[in-house]
């Protein structure tokens, strides 16, 4: 049977690199000094979803994103890799939603798409770590969902199994389709971008994205190729609740930002200074432990 | 992420070279492929731009991937299973990438299912892929075997064969026999024509065969019963899902261990000629060879550029003294002088690929229509230039990439000499590349001639009228005074008129003419990017000019009598 897969990704700041000037002043995460790049584990949710596609034919993977504009290079690095199209919500309102608020808008998209029988993403982002958005939007959607997966193990009349990864080992579980999955990191990597797909999508872009001037190289080819506008959404396309979305639909609220340090028998704590680090590597050395 | 592509902008440079422009025209043809494929460019600008963005993800592969699986296919290797061959599973892991990322019959026409890319571009993949890793390199780039069968086989073959490499399948050309290596002339694997099976049928044995148990090999064969040399061979495409070709034994290497080296039984194996009888080896081959040379020109280069970034690297972490040791002129000079190397045999490696995109687009588009005279002049020109640069390129890039994993082993002191640092594997795997497609002493061969006729002369002198930059044109003299010392050295020994200390004193002066063109180029570069190139140039002068000197002193002190010295009788 044909698959309809939603793919859920988001454009998150690369947090695995950190330098000196990652945080601002202020405590809050410095954009300007973190690459924008695919959310790794929404990356791990797309191999699943392709490799879907090619076990059956017909299927096809869209990717959901929210966020600015610039967060279509999350589909179009979807479309390099082998999916059909892409939907990016975008809209002020959307803005500073928590995981609440973000679900409720990406199931409003979903149901504008249309209901899928599988929709996929990451366990969790690696700049809000929560991992609620996923089975937040299944229960909205009023789907069933499995958590933590590391690999689909087939999809047969109507019944998906798969495998998911807890405490300790590994759980096989089969449940009825349409659903909703999150992957976790350790699920197999995902494709290389493809030189075809990349020279064909190369120009795709939203809307908002382009100059507004008019002035836009190759005009005349978004005439001739449909695919190369990716569909943009606001919240008054997704018929979304204005006080469901963004800073209003979101109760969570940050009072500060803290380090928080786990205590472990026999640790000790240090500062980020380099003589505390030297001295550690002192100590270590002249213990033996390293060198 | 690493990305081997875009942490090198010198790579980059090379790829925006003005004769680009005309290789694309040539590729394109006014564009026509740009409304029946999605993915052809519209202009010029666009092709550049896909060229770019598909060198980034190979980049980013061999950066990431291949990197990764290196040191665990270096171990591990190919296993002879039966009668086949299982590749370690990092290679057929960083196959699947490679073919999952539409990176196979890169330069073949769209309708096969290629990317029609110009030879340029496809040679910088196997530059950036070798620098991860060397033998995996040699799987994925003995691809460049299906330009030979575009080249010489039929349409019907074209169809049957081309689609099956650009959608993955590996090939192999299977050529060297325990008793024929660099003398292929001698080449016994039996070729006789069954009627009763309507095909060639090949029987013998083939040694180190690269990837040998590859999906279609080309196969050079004795089709002429009672011949012995070169004019009886042929030249065969074997399926291998036709059967009858075995793998004996994998080779046990110093290094590229991902590459599985084989000795491959044929017994009745049913194969179909490719092109015309007797033209296997003088013509097929060669041009087999040209390509192959071209591929571990940009395999050397890659290494070397391995080779200096280990260096590197490890020079400015490792402390000595109370400082980190890149401070001391010792071990900078090392890196300095590899830089200097790397820099100018890139420079020579894509020059002499931009040569071969021009004459093999041009003998593309005579298969369709009449070329005007204008058209075959240039095709002439730049058929010759390849046919000069190409062994020039093969020979000093491989000698380069021995050096450099010498001198990066050194920086690293003891610790280069333990099996713990990934500089060990880049040195044993540049070992083979002065050897294979050619032994070094095999490419001073098929240069030399450029040397007796003039050719390299003639390119270093039109080399010295181009424009060059303020900075630049010291060194320009300087190269101009080394072609009169280059000059002077050829003409001694032509004088002489003995062919056994001509061929004493080919490797001096072929070395000659490499190192001053080398200069040239690199000028060329540090004019249009003194940021990437200028400190490289001056390094590489003081290198040459010293070269240059020992050279010209060894052949102008000469002569026949002293042969008697050299010689080892038995």
């Amino acid at each position: 049977m044909s698959l309809k897969i939603v793919v859920l990704a988001k454009q998150v700041p690369d947090t695995r690199n950190v330098g000196k000037d990652a945080m601002t002043p202020e405590g809050t995460v410095n954009r300007a000094a973190l690459p924008a790049i695919f959310n790794p584990e929404d990356l791990n949710a797309l191999e699943q979803a392709l490799r879907l596609k090619e076990q059956h034919p017909g299927s096809t993977v869209s990717i959901l994103t929210m966020g600015p504009p610039r967060a279509t290079e999350i589909i179009r690095e979807g479309l390099y890799r082998g999916a059909d199209d892409g939907y990016l919500l975008t809209d002020r309102a959307f803005a500073g939603a928590d995981t609440l608020a973000t679900s409720y808008a990406l199931s409003m998209a979903i149901r504008k798409i249309g209901m899928p029988d599988i929709v996929i993403g990451g366990r969790q982002a690696i700049d809000g770590d929560t991992a609620q958005v996923g089975p937040q939007v299944a229960q909205k959607l009023d789907l069933n969902q499995v958590t933590y997966v590391t690999s689909i193990e087939s999809v047969t009349d109507g019944t998906i199994t798969v495998t998911r990864h807890i405490d300790g080992g590994i759980e096989r579980v089969e449940a009825p389709l349409p659903i909703l999955l999150t992957v976790n990191g350790n699920a197999a990597p995902c494709r290389p971008r493809n030189a075809k797909l990349v020279m064909k999508y190369k120009r795709a872009s939203a809307p908002m994205e382009r100059p507004a001037d008019g002035s836009l190289p190759y005009a005349e080819e978004y005439e001739k190729k449909p695919y190369l506008t990716v569909t943009q959404w606001s919240v008054a396309d997704v018929e979304a609740d204005l006080q469901q979305c963004g800073l209003a639909g979101s109760p969570t609220k940050v009072k500060a930002v803290q380090n928080i340090v786990f205590k472990a028998k026999e640790s000790k704590r240090l500062t980020d200074s380099d003589e505390e680090v030297e001295g550690l590597i002192k100590e270590l050395l002249d213990s033996h432990t390293i060198g | 992420m690493a990305n081997n592509y875009s942490e090198h902008p010198e790579l980059k440079f090379e790829l925006n070279h003005p004769l680009m422009k005309r290789i694309v025209e040539l590729k394109e043809r006014d564009f026509r492929d740009k409304d029946s494929y999605d993915y052809a460019p519209l202009d010029f600008d666009d092709a550049m731009d896909s060229y770019d963005r598909v060198l980034d993800i190979v980049g980013e592969i061999s950066g990431t991937t291949i990197a990764d699986n290196a040191e665990g296919v270096d171990l591990e290797g190919p296993h002879h299973e039966g009668d086949r061959v299982r590749y370690a599973s990092g290679t057929a892991d960083n196959l699947d990438a490679m073919v999952k990322a539409g990176m196979n019959g890169m330069t073949m026409p769209r309708r096969y299912g290629g990317l029609n890319f110009p030879i340029t571009p496809y040679t910088m993949c196997a530059e950036l892929v070798a620098a991860s890793d060397a033998g995996f390199g040699n799987i994925w780039s003995l691809q460049d075997c299906i330009e030979t069968l575009y080249e010489f086989g039929d349409e019907d073959q074209h169809s049957r064969f081309i689609p099956r490499v650009c959608a993955g399948e590996t090939m192999s050309m299977d050529l060297t026999e325990p008793d024929a290596g660099s003398d292929l002339q001698h080449v016994m694997l039996k070729a006789t024509y069954s009627e009763k099976d309507g095909c060639w049928l090949l029987n013998g044995v083939k040694r180190f065969i690269t990837n040998g148990d590859a999906d279609i090999h080309l196969v050079l064969a004795r089709s002429e019963e009672g011949t012995t040399d070169g004019r009886g061979l042929s030249m065969f495409i074997y399926d291998k899902r036709q059967g009858g070709v075995n793998v004996r034994r994998i080779e046990n290497k110093l290094g590229i261990h991902g590459s599985p080296t084989c000795e491959l039984v044929y017994k009745d194996a049913h194969a179909e000629l490719c092109g015309e009888r007797k033209l296997g080896l003088i013509k097929y081959v060669m041009a087999l060879m040209n390509g192959a040379r071209l591929g571990i020109a940009a395999q050397s280069v890659g290494i070397s550029q391995a080779a200096y970034n280990e260096g590197l690297a490890y020079a400015k972490d490792r402390e000595q003294f109370g400082k980190a040791i890149i401070n001391f002129p010792a071990v900078y000079d090392m890196l300095a002088l590899m830089k200097a190397k790397l820099d100018a045999g890139r420079a020579l490696l894509y020059q002499c690929a931009r040569y071969v995109d021009v004459y093999k687009a041009l003998d593309d588009i005579a298969r369709e229509r009449k070329l005007t005279p204008e058209e075959r002049k240039e095709q002439k020109l730049y058929a010759k230039l390849a046919d000069s640069l190409t062994p020039l390129a093969k020979g000093m890039n491989s000698e380069y990439c021995n050096q450099n994993t010498y001198d990066a082993i050194q920086i690293h002191g003891g610790s280069g000499f333990m099996m713990d640092y990934p500089i060990q594997r880049y040195y044993r795997d540049a070992r083979i590349t002065s050897i294979y497609e050619g032994t070094t002493q095999l490419q001073v061969v098929a240069a030399i001639r450029y040397v007796t006729n003039g050719s390299y002369l003639s390119q270093m002198r039109e080399f010295e009228a181009a424009a060059v930059s303020e900075e630049c044109r010291p060194l320009q003299e300087r190269a101009r005074r080394m072609a009169d010392l280059y000059a002077e050295a050829v003409d001694r020994v032509k004088e002489a008129k003995d062919q056994e200390l001509h061929d004493l004193c080919a490797r001096h002066l072929v070395e000659m003419a490499g190192d001053i063109i080398m200069l040239h180029l690199l000028l060329h570069n540090a004019t249009a990017a003194p940021e990437l190139f200028l400190k490289s140039a001056r390094v590489y002068a003081n290198f040459v000019d010293g070269e240059i000197a020992k050279h010209h002193t060894f052949v102008m002190n000469m002569d026949a009598e002293q042969l008697a010295d050299y010689r080892q009788t038995v």
